[in-house]
């Protein structure tokens, strides 16, 4: 029920009504809980309404994060797999 | 945004290593309160993939599951109202209520419509101003802001029949609920990715603050949630509860402001009733004074029927964490998704229809 679909803004109009693209289907959004929202952005999408602007970036950085993990909790899992870590990093 | 990434199997395989590494032989529950979580959770058979000590239970994360039959019964109410068009999201529509449920309503000639947004609500309130349209807002923070900007852009608009049945909870009072259940002990909460949209991870503070519960608001892919669940893992063998953000894609630590304005703008705190938690203070949201004339309740006083709660049905204990689904006697036989006897199997997001519908699902 919570469910927010990432979508990209094609347009905007007048009253804050954006076409979107999800997934290469047109809808149509209010951005008015997103008012800076350009076109071209990213946006989670929730019963009709953009909610949240998505960064690209921070994507990249959300995976960037879980090959850091075994180096993050080094003191429970031992050297071994820390170094196993940072092999797969290298 | 490579999506598949958050799929990736070997790095599925890789967190399960860590987590068993991490755990030993330690037992912990951990629990999930996002409805899309126990989807994903069954989907991607989570549940029997991560260490055997590792018990993932299912919270109260369905909104429609945890509205109380006395706001399905006043919902059904509404649609009996003279002149009254009924729009909700279509999970509500099979929920059994005291006696009846909207479905069956409709099917004796009330007027109920499934809409996708509360916009749709209001576009048929403009294009019939000649019937009294009621939305039945339901739902956690994520929707929250969502209804109350239709509320808003009705009243800029002047629309005259345009109504509101607020039901709506706010997710930290039930996890207070459950964190002071002394019959369910929880070490870790697995927190929703986008009611934390919303409302951003300052009201999960108390949880570590005053419990002692860490908490990770984490994603919905299979990568994410076993992210989320070795951070709690991680919380609980070095006794550092805390609440983290691992969503960051889709969750600003502050929340989205113009959308909380909006909630704190349209509606006011109150009681509610949940079920299978009782009555919890100031967990419900109301419409506000200024906006008293879009409260369908204020608007039509409904006459609502006695509740009576279902025979047998233990959809409360599965709500509260007590029991798994499969462990009520009626899961699997008198309930299943085709006949539904509480609301736990109706709805997709339900943990008994998750339960049912991947029970033999392999990672």
């Amino acid at each position: 029920m919570c469910l927010a679909v990432p979508s990209k803004i094609v347009s905007i109009d007048s009253m804050l009504m954006a076409t979107v693209d999800v997934m290469g289907i047109s809808r149509t959004c209010s951005l008015r809980l997103v008012p800076q929202a350009r076109v071209g952005d990213y946006v989670l999408v929730h019963a009709g309404f953009a909610i949240q602007l998505i960064e690209e970036q921070e994507a990249a950085e959300t995976l960037a994060l879980f090959h850091e993990l075994p180096g993050l909790f080094e003191d429970e899992l031992g050297e071994d797999l820390t170094a196993e870590a940072e092999q797969r990093t290298a | 945004m490579q999506l598949s990434d958050f799929r990736d199997p070997e790095l599925t395989k890789e967190l399960l290593e860590t987590l068993r590494k991490l755990c030993g032989d330690r037992t912990m529950n951990l629990m999930e309160v996002c409805g899309t979580h126990t989807v994903s959770i069954g989907r991607y058979g989570l549940r029997k993939a991560v260490p055997e000590g590792v018990k993932l239970l299912s919270g109260p994360g369905c909104p429609v599951c945890v509205t109380s039959n006395h706001d399905i019964d006043t919902a059904i109410a509404m649609a009996r109202v003279p002149n009254v068009t009924v729009a909700t999201f279509g999970d509500m529509v099979r929920v059994p209520g005291s006696s009846t449920t909207l479905g069956a309503q409709r099917a004796h000639g009330a007027d109920i419509r499934v809409v996708y947004s509360p916009l749709d609500a209001l576009e048929i309130a403009r294009k019939e101003p000649q019937h009294n349209v009621v939305f039945i807002g339901v739902g956690f923070e994520t929707t929250m802001p969502v209804v109350g900007a239709s509320i808003q852009m009705a009243a800029e608009e002047g629309l005259q029949n345009y109504f509101v049945l607020s039901a709506h909870k706010r997710t930290a009072p039930a996890l207070e609920v459950i964190a002071n259940d002394p019959q369910t002990r929880i070490d870790g909460f697995i927190l929703p990715g986008h009611v934390s949209t919303i409302t951003g991870v300052e009201p999960y503070r108390f949880l570590a603050e005053t419990y002692g519960i860490g908490g990770v608001v984490t994603g919905f892919e299979p990568v994410d949630i076993l992210n989320g669940i070795t951070r709690l893992a991680a919380m609980v063998v070095q006794q550092k509860p805390a609440i983290e953000n691992a969503y960051s894609r889709g969750v600003n630590n502050n929340g989205n402001l113009t959308a909380l304005a909006t909630i704190k703008d349209v509606f006011e705190p109150c009681d509610a009733q949940w079920r299978g938690l009782g009555v919890i203070p100031l967990s419900g949201m109301r419409i506000a004074e200024k906006y008293r004339a879009f409260d369908a309740l204020e608007a039509f006083e409904p006459d609502v029927e006695p509740v009576r709660e279902t025979k047998g049905c233990r959809c409360g204990d599965v709500l509260r964490g007590r029991i798994a689904p499969d462990a009520c006697p009626l899961f699997g036989r008198a309930c299943n998704p085709e006949n539904p006897v509480g609301p736990c199997m109706v709805s997709s997001e339900g943990s008994c229809a998750a339960y049912y519908r991947y029970r033999d699902t392999p990672l």
